[in-house]
């Protein structure tokens, strides 16, 4: 009889060997990190590698816990990105029900101070205020609210109206396919901040007319996409064989197409989110967007133009960062879902 | 002559399939006919690109007139004239009166959709059963083509079948609103030898217990052979030979159905025996040959074969009435020119 042969495991990749370093090397990253975001010893410059270097070492740390936990390699990066998507969705979903400070009400903030210096956690100004005395943490999670409802919009009428137009333009073809190519080829043909400001010119500064105007700019790729899979799909076998059972064309594009493309679609749809979202802050830092004082990340980042950042560097970080984790958490799981459902890899 | 009582369920005349392309008109079928009954097989045979494909799709009316397309002729299915029905009403046909078994089970499958809606989504459009009812008929339906365990079945996705259940289950989808003619489109070109003869014998077992007409379309002979009542042999679009199943391939009459014959492996021949392929290749069907389509390639063609198109004309048995039918100026079988097979010029 043959006794199953024990696997070696090299002897410093062994579970407490990882789970001790690991906590180590998190431990010591984040107290690098900390420091380096405390002191004013070193120069900006320096303090902020030290800051990446500690971020750094605390996320691998993480990672050699994690792999010792689990007892194999995870994806360390895309789970706090994960984590990060879920708090400030959460966050951005039960605003009005959190304990926040003053976001939006000026006349209110007069009795506030202004330029508060963030307090940390527990004080009345857990992240600072701004120069109208209201509360960056509040105004950075109703910001969030802003900011991700009109990208959610956008993309939602984007995939909705281009996922269609393209559909139906590849499974019909012939005239109505022409024209659609023409009308998305001159609709990427224009720049698409000239084409925001000039819509900003046009429509009022409310959520929906900004959703409405972002939406423009990811129908054409949608439709690209969407037309695209619809014509390799209608190709196939199957849609033959359904119309061949009886199937009219509704049912056709409905029960046989759209399963098919709804999934590259939808991957698009979620790297779109990311993109949306950072067009959503240049709208408003240029002020075309959301108007001041209702916040959103990009009005926010505004409000250190003209040497307010040197002296209060939170109140353009606190924004910034938001930014910065939430495009890039999409983004990890943009990637993730364009991997999973790729057309290509779909071939049954 | 007398007419039978009851009309064939099949009626196909002088059938015409001609696409409008950019090299020219290209004539995929070209004066075909023929007739089937209830319960009887018909096998329509010849190599890639003879056009029993686009046959088999012209007869179901999957291909019919339009921008690049003209079909004339007439394919009458239980007396419906298939291609003078509007498209609404020729949909209504398809499902209980004709249905479609495909080549390739790997692409006639959505992958995205369970064996069990493929099924039951046919039976409650055309049948107007509830959900229930069409269940219960799905499982019936995959225990009939011989699937194990079909209530499990009826969950999973395509994927998760093999080649052979999954022809299974094309089978099973085409069956759904019981069809009185049945066309295999080289239903086992795509799988392997051993799953072929299971399928080819479901087929079989299938047309005898429900009375159905089945069109056989394969380029295998030997599926063909043992399976079909009558055969139809192909060449460029062109029927060269038909009659029934045993004496076509026991005595072929056209070069064309006999150099078919002889190019399958046979393994009474000893070893290293050289295969008798067919030299050169089918015509281009935008610019077919003048006379008889298989003349450059056929090694009994004489002076007049390509002058002229040989007609598919009788063929006198030692019975008198064979049904026996076959287009050429100068059959195997034969040392004389039959009569009638020339153009009145």
């Amino acid at each position: 009889m043959l006794a199953p042969e024990p696997i070696a495991v090299r002897r410093r990749d062994t579970r407490p060997v990882l789970l001790l370093t690991g906590a180590l090397l998190l431990a010591l990253g984040l107290a690098v990190a900390g420091w380096a975001a405390g002191t004013t010893v070193l120069v900006t410059l320096v303090r902020m590698l030290v800051l990446v270097a500690g971020i750094l070492a605390a996320i691998a740390g993480l990672g050699r816990v994690a792999r010792g936990v689990r007892g194999k390699p995870v994806d360390v990066v895309f789970w706090l990105g994960m984590t990060w998507l879920v708090l400030i969705l959460g966050a951005a979903a039960l605003a009005p029900l959190l304990p926040l400070g003053n976001a939006d009400d000026s006349v209110a903030g007069l009795t506030s101070p202004i330029f508060a210096a963030p307090g940390g956690i527990g004080a009345e100004h857990p992240l600072g205020t701004n120069n109208y005395g209201l509360d960056v943490l509040a105004r950075a999670v109703f910001g969030a609210r802003t900011s991700i409802l009109v990208a959610l919009m956008a993309v939602l009428i984007g995939t909705t109206v281009g996922g269609l137009v393209g559909m139906v333009s590849g499974f019909v073809r012939g005239t109505t396919d022409r024209i659609v190519g023409i009308l998305s080829n001159a609709l990427l043909a224009v720049p698409p901040l000239i084409l925001l400001i000039a819509l900003g010119t046009v429509l009022d500064p409310s959520i929906r007319s900004i959703a409405f105007a972002l939406s423009l700019l990811t129908i054409p790729s949608m439709v690209r996409l969407a037309r695209a899979n619809t014509i390799t799909v209608a190709e196939r076998e199957f849609v033959l064989a359904a119309r061949a059972l009886g199937a009219g064309r509704v049912r056709l594009l409905l029960r046989e197409v759209l399963p098919n493309v709804v999934l590259p679609v939808l991957s698009l749809a979620v790297v779109m989110i990311s993109v949306l979202v950072v067009a959503e802050a240049s709208l408003s830092f240029l002020g075309i967007g959301i108007e001041q004082p209702a916040p959103t990340w990009g009005n926010m980042i505004a409000e250190g133009q003209g040497g307010v950042m040197e002296d209060h560097p939170y109140i353009v970080v606190v924004p910034g960062i938001c930014l910065f984790l939430t495009v890039f958490s999409f983004n990890l799981l943009g990637e993730k879902a364009q991997k999973r459902w790729d057309p290509r890899a779909a071939k049954l | 002559m007398t007419t039978p009582s009851v009309p064939d369920l099949l009626e196909v005349t002088d059938l015409r399939t001609v696409f409008h392309t950019a090299r020219g008109d290209v004539r995929a079928v070209d004066g075909v006919s023929f007739r089937l009954a209830a319960g009887e097989t018909l096998g329509l045979v010849g190599e890639s690109g003879s056009g029993k494909s686009v046959l088999g799709r012209t007869v179901m009316g999957l291909i019919s007139s339009g921008p690049t397309t003209t079909v004339t002729g007439s394919v009458r299915i239980g007396g419906h004239d298939v291609h003078a029905l509007k498209p609404s009403a020729r949909r209504r046909l398809w499902g209980p009166e004709v249905a479609m078994v495909f080549q390739d089970p790997m692409t006639s499958l959505n992958p995205v959709k369970r064996v069990g809606t493929h099924l039951t989504e046919t039976l409650r459009r055309h049948l107007h059963c509830s959900r229930t009812e069409a269940t219960e008929r799905a499982v019936d339906l995959l225990r009939q083509v011989g699937i194990p365990e079909p209530a499990r079945r009826l969950r999973q996705y395509p994927h998760e079948l093999s080649g052979g259940m999954r022809q299974r289950v094309v089978i099973a989808t085409a069956l759904a609103c019981d069809p009185r003619l049945l066309i295999a489109d080289e239903p086992t070109t795509a799988l392997d030898v051993t799953v072929q003869k299971q399928i080819l014998d479901l087929l079989g077992s299938l047309v005898a217990e429900r009375d159905m007409a089945m069109l056989l379309v394969s380029h295998d002979l030997g599926a063909v052979a043992g399976r079909t009542d009558r055969v139809q042999v192909m060449y460029a679009g062109r029927t060269v030979e038909s009659g029934a199943t045993r004496p076509v391939f026991a005595a072929p009459e056209h070069p064309y159905t006999e150099a078919l014959l002889a190019s399958i492996p046979n393994l009474a021949h000893p070893p290293h025996t050289v295969l008798r392929a067919i030299e050169g290749n089918p015509p281009d069907m935008a610019r077919p040959p003048l006379g008889c389509r298989f003349a450059p390639r056929c090694g009994r063609a004489a002076a007049g074969c390509t002058d002229e198109l040989p007609l598919l004309v009788g063929v006198p048995g030692s019975a008198g009435v064979t049904g026996r039918e076959v287009a050429c100026h100068h059959p195997v079988g034969l040392s004389a020119p039959l009569e009638g097979n020339r153009h009145g010029r």
